[in-house]
């Protein structure tokens, strides 16, 4: 693997560059790197934001100037701060397939030769890796779903999808974290909510956990929705160990 | 009680600093989108510069007040009104139970800043008061304010000291601007043809443009291949290049990520002239380089700084030491001067 490369993004913020693909590697190396840089309590740094392959450090250039804040990366980017992750959370997501929460349950299937069942057993049988979060409050890019579930999004997009829509779009599955528009082939809802204010963590999910789908009924929905709005109710939670 | 809102303006929304901290999930920044402005509304009232006031887009409110207070607009010059009597931007306006604040015509920038005594009194959500629409979060309801909505004030009134002094020379946005910009992080997926024309030609703010971001339109950025790369992190600022070629410079409710190229960033010193660019205004891109553009970052705040402490002290020429105090999830200042 290349060296990372630290490069200018805006006059408070740099980006550093720690490869150009989307690996697992590439992505645990930036989650190591965080950890270690939170850890030294840089101070001028007001907050850092992992993505696939690179991590964006903004910064307050009042407490800290380029410069500086450039040498003490390269610093802290030679020294071993790899192999410092540990074990990773795995969320069980409760997810009710099919019906009216999974329209495009059916044509998923079709799509790829399977039946309904196979599909939500396929998708219920992984772990995903939370690569990063973005694009809106809450929204995971996750890895690991199996190549048999892809599926090209909607020709036209939906105008509303409701806020723990379960879809794939290509080789990608995910969560709409709340209501939005979207191309997304919807195959189920999820009755937890991945971003709730009224939590003292009010996003679900971190980058470099892992979630895990359970395939619910109807009366488990309900009885997971009430706690849900109640704000009671807590996701299982398991351990894995890495790589 | 505060203030009543008769009408609501095209686009009016509780405004702050922002939400920082929680990029990593995905939740955008938000906060006024020109921060010049925004402080200086706070520092005209004798704020402390963080308190949440109202941003009003192109047109602005009608609101009445119920109690006394001291207000001052900032930013656009939207000919602001006290009781239909006209009332000059950045100035601190004391007034009264039943008045009743209205704007006219826009005769420059596009965002008006107008900041209470006290701030307005909005509950926290992510440790910010700011109104992100998007996600209705933030602010009222997440929303931009309606007729019949009330705000009332957080801190009791208190006439800010040297009142009729507190005014500054009101900024003149022109419909021809020029930013200084720095090249990155993605410069290499444009080509040296492409990284010309965005340096040298001149480009026209289109019709969308909003708190996300500011599109343009003019002569076509050249990619090398395209435009696509694995989504990163985007910086306040950031200057988006689509495979449209028509660049978008990212403001306070940009997505935290992206899968564009961004060519490079509007310094955060002129970030103020982008905010207040409208529909049809040109904007030329001028290369600068790290250390002018933070250098030019620090000596704004500075110059706030001193501005504030020009306004508080009761005689001139005296020192005036400064505290902030947390209480809770809440700053308050505190200032002390030896008489």
């Amino acid at each position: 693997m290349n060296q990372p490369i630290i490069k200018i993004s805006s006059d408070t913020s740099l980006a550093i560059e720690f490869g150009s693909e989307i690996s697992y590697e590439i992505n645990s190396k930036i989650r190591a790197f965080d950890k270690a840089l939170a850890a030294e309590q840089i101070e001028g740094i007001v907050e850092t934001v992992p993505t696939y392959c690179s991590l964006t450090i903004h910064y307050e250039p009042e407490l800290i100037r380029y410069k500086e804040l450039r040498e003490k990366l390269e610093t802290l980017l030679a020294g071993s701060y790899e192999g410092q992750s540990g074990p990773a959370a795995v969320i069980e997501i409760p997810v009710l397939y099919g019906g009216e929460f999974g329209p495009d349950l059916e044509h998923v299937a079709e799509h790829n030769s399977l039946t309904p069942k196979q599909v939500i057993e396929l998708h219920s049988g992984g772990e995903y890796l939370v690569y990063m979060l973005g694009f809106t409050p809450g929204f995971s890019y996750l890895g690991g779903m199996d190549e048999r579930l892809a599926t090209p999004r909607l020709k036209t997009p939906r105008v509303l999808i409701p806020g723990g829509s379960v879809g794939i779009a290509g080789a990608q599955t995910g969560i709409y974290p709340m209501d939005s528009p979207g191309g997304w082939q919807l195959i189920g809802r999820t009755p937890v909510k991945l971003y709730d204010p009224r939590r003292e963590q009010p996003i679900l999910l971190d980058a470099g956990e892992y979630i895990k789908f359970r395939a619910i009924d109807q009366a488990e929905y309900d009885r997971i929705l009430a706690q849900a709005e109640a704000g009671t109710y807590q996701c299982k939670v398991t351990l894995r160990e890495e790589k | 009680m505060g203030i009543i809102v008769k009408n609501g303006g095209f686009q009016t929304t509780v405004q702050d600093f922002g939400r920082p901290g929680y990029q990593r999930y995905g939740m955008a920044m938000s906060g006024a989108v020109d921060r010049n402005a925004y402080k200086m509304s706070n520092i005209l009232v004798g704020n402390n510069v963080y308190e949440a006031v109202l941003e009003a887009e192109m047109m602005g409110p009608v609101l009445e007040f119920t109690t006394e207070t001291v207000i001052a607009v900032t930013g656009a010059d939207m000919s602001p009104k006290i009781n239909n009597q006209p009332i000059d931007n950045y100035r601190a306006v004391r007034v009264q139970p039943g008045d009743k604040l209205s704007f006219g015509h826009l005769k420059s920038g596009c965002r008006a800043y107008i900041a209470f005594n006290g701030g307005l009194d909005i509950k926290k959500v992510l440790g910010s008061r700011a109104t992100y629409t998007k996600a209705h979060l933030g602010g009222l309801e997440g929303r931009k304010l309606k007729a019949g909505d009330t705000l009332e004030f957080r801190l009791p009134f208190s006439v800010p000291n040297n009142l009729e002094k507190r005014f500054v020379e009101p900024v003149v946005y022109e419909s021809d601007i020029t930013v200084r910009v720095l090249l990155g992080p993605q410069e290499e997926k444009f080509t040296a043809k492409g990284i010309e024309t965005f340096l040298s030609e001149t480009y026209t703010v289109s019709p969308q443009f909003d708190r996300m971001g500011c599109r343009l339109d003019g002569p076509v950025i050249e990619t090398v291949t395209d435009s696509n790369i694995i989504s990163d992190g985007i910086a306040f600022g950031a200057i988006q290049v689509p495979d449209s070629g028509m660049p978008i410079i990212m403001l306070s409710d940009r997505q935290t990520t992206g899968g564009y190229a961004k060519i490079g960033s509007v310094i955060n010193a002129d970030i103020p002239k982008i905010a207040q660019a409208k529909a049809g205004d040109r904007i030329r891109f001028v290369l600068t380089d790290i250390e002018t553009a933070q250098d030019a970052f620090c000596a704004r705040r500075q110059a706030n700084h001193e501005q504030r402490l020009k306004f508080d002290t009761l005689i001139p020429g005296n020192r005036i030491r400064e505290f902030n105090v947390r209480i809770g999830d809440e700053e308050y200042r505190a200032m002390i001067e030896e008489l």
